[in-house]
């Protein structure tokens, strides 16, 4: 049993110089042998491997990740977290991850600076004002929170926006969801982590998969750099490398992998205390708790997995924050960096069997995954115990792009796909 | 971001091009006769290889000619560029 992290421990730590805390997490080698192999150790899959042991009661259970864990893109993306998706499928499924991050830093006992500072998408044209005027509508149906704000309203919410009817892109309205946010992105992976391990979870670090090996239409295992590992199920949440683990085991996943770019800037007093993000010109914004800009860009639209995105897709963005914000003008960038997402062509994840028996995939986040990490865990956890999905994952299997029957969120929901 | 050797331009920045995904992929010749799955695999499966993959480019902001590359998409060097119609380069 893990100590209770609390004002006390605080206390107690601090007379030892905070140089006495218990490790969080474990860093064992692989037995021979599991029930389950999660691949991935970012936020969904760590996610996944502690709703395994917390509501399904599976504890010989190991998570492998080729690097450290949370990262990948679970370290990389820029923390936004909303439910305000159109279609019922998707706005079950990332409004249960909402209700989930809602509680989730007292149900892990770990801080993961939830804060609902709501978040706001701008319309810049007629269209985009139809658009999100009928997706507030469709997100009140749902019985997700959404209000349609006119040009004067955006400008009262965030009054650093420039507003003006005579810039390129000018602002005629947004939506708000206000029980959106952000959350603090290491936490959760290390949150999760911390809670997986306590159940009994192994978390391999340093371990990557080299080969899944299947008998027939059944799998048995998979090959590491340390060692092969056997299981009755495995679960592969490896996001922008989810096609290289599907090649080896012989199937071929409706994913294109890409580089997304995101940058920060220097650190400045509070400015801006929600989330704007803007469809048509691509650019959203928000403030870390350390003062800077947390700046999303788009994908480049060549596949890669090189991390390095192009440096004309950073300036477009760049371009279209100075517009909206002129306020920034002068402001430094600090760093700049990019993630590979692995991108459905319908822009929604697959959480799905596969036709291989025992072998899971929860792929296809793309731009947007970080929002639904405690809400992918928990149902990507019941897909592999149960072997059937949830009534909430259903919509999101791989048979979908044969039956046509796709969940189309392309420019459908708010930005950044 | 890198550099595109076009075969009638020569050599321009990425981002004069617009990537068209993965090449080789043939057209059905008896649409008619598809099964379901045949038109998945057509229409959306890809091999998004990690490493050396061939693909169709577009230079878009130039002659607007589409030609192939065969492009590592670890580190995205760009090993050879052919013409359309052509075989793809055995390694």
């Amino acid at each position: 049993m893990k100590n209770k992290y609390s004002i006390f421990s605080l206390i107690k730590n601090a007379f030892s110089y905070h140089e006495n805390w218990e490790k969080a997490w474990k860093d064992p080698e692989p037995k021979k042998e599991y029930d389950a192999v999660i691949v991935g150790g970012g936020g969904h899959g760590l996610a996944t491997a502690y709703y395994l042991a917390k509501k399904h009661n599976m504890k010989n259970i190991a998570v492998v990740e080729k690097g450290w864990i949370g990262g990948g893109n679970t370290g990389r993306n820029t923390t936004i977290i909303r439910s305000n998706y159109l279609w019922d499928a998707s706005a079950g499924l990332y409004d249960h991850a909402l209700k989930i991050w809602e509680g989730l830093s007292q149900e892990l006992n770990y801080n993961v600076m939830f804060s609902q500072r709501g978040v706001m998408n701008l319309a810049h044209n007629l269209q985009d004002v139809r658009d999100l005027k009928r997706r507030t509508h469709a997100n009140r149906l749902n019985g997700i929170d959404a209000v349609y704000l006119n040009t004067k309203e955006v400008k009262k919410f965030c009054p650093i926006i420039n507003t003006s009817q005579d810039i390129r892109y000018p602002v005629l309205g947004g939506t708000l969801q206000r029980r959106a946010g952000t959350a603090r992105h290491d936490a959760v992976a290390w949150g999760y982590a911390r809670g997986a391990d306590e159940m009994g979870v192994d978390i391999i670090q340093n371990c990557e998969v080299k080969g899944v090996k299947r008998n027939g239409d059944t799998v048995e295992g998979i090959e590491t750099t340390k060692g092969f590992i056997k299981a009755k199920k495995i679960g592969v949440v490896a996001a922008g490398h989810s096609s290289v683990i599907a090649n080896m085991a012989g199937l071929k996943l409706p994913l294109e992998s890409k580089p997304l770019q995101a940058l920060v800037s220097e650190p400045v007093k509070p400015i801006i205390d929600t989330v704007v993000m803007s469809n048509a010109v691509h650019a959203y914004v928000s403030q870390s708790d350390k003062g800077e800009l947390v700046i999303g860009a788009g994908t480049d639209d060549y596949i890669s997995y090189s991390q390095k995105g192009s440096h004309d897709i950073v300036e477009g963005t760049l371009n279209a924050i100075l517009e909206l914000y002129p306020i920034f003008s002068r402001m430094r960038m600090l760093r700049q960096w990019g993630g590979i997402v692995d991108i459905c062509p319908d822009a929604s994840p697959i959480i799905s069997k596969t036709s291989i028996k025992g072998l899971y995939f929860n792929c296809g986040w793309g731009t947007g995954g970080f929002k639904a990490t405690p809400g992918s865990g928990d149902l990507f956890a019941h897909t592999i115990a149960n072997d059937e999905p949830h009534k909430l994952n259903a919509a999101f299997n791989l048979n979908r792009f044969v039956s046509g029957d796709l969940v189309d969120e392309h420019g459908a929901a708010a930005v950044a796909h | 971001m890198f550099l595109i050797n076009c075969p009638f331009c020569g050599e321009r920045e990425q981002s004069e091009f617009k990537a068209g995904g993965e090449a080789h992929i043939e057209r059905p010749k008896q649409p008619t006769e598809l099964s379901d799955d045949e038109w998945a695999e057509f229409l959306f499966m890809r091999k998004n290889i990690k490493g050396v993959q061939f693909e169709r480019w577009n230079h878009a902001h130039g002659c607007r000619k589409w030609f192939n590359i065969a492009r590592d998409t670890s580190n995205d060097q760009i090993k050879t560029v052919y013409k359309m119609g052509e075989k793809p380069p055995v390694e």
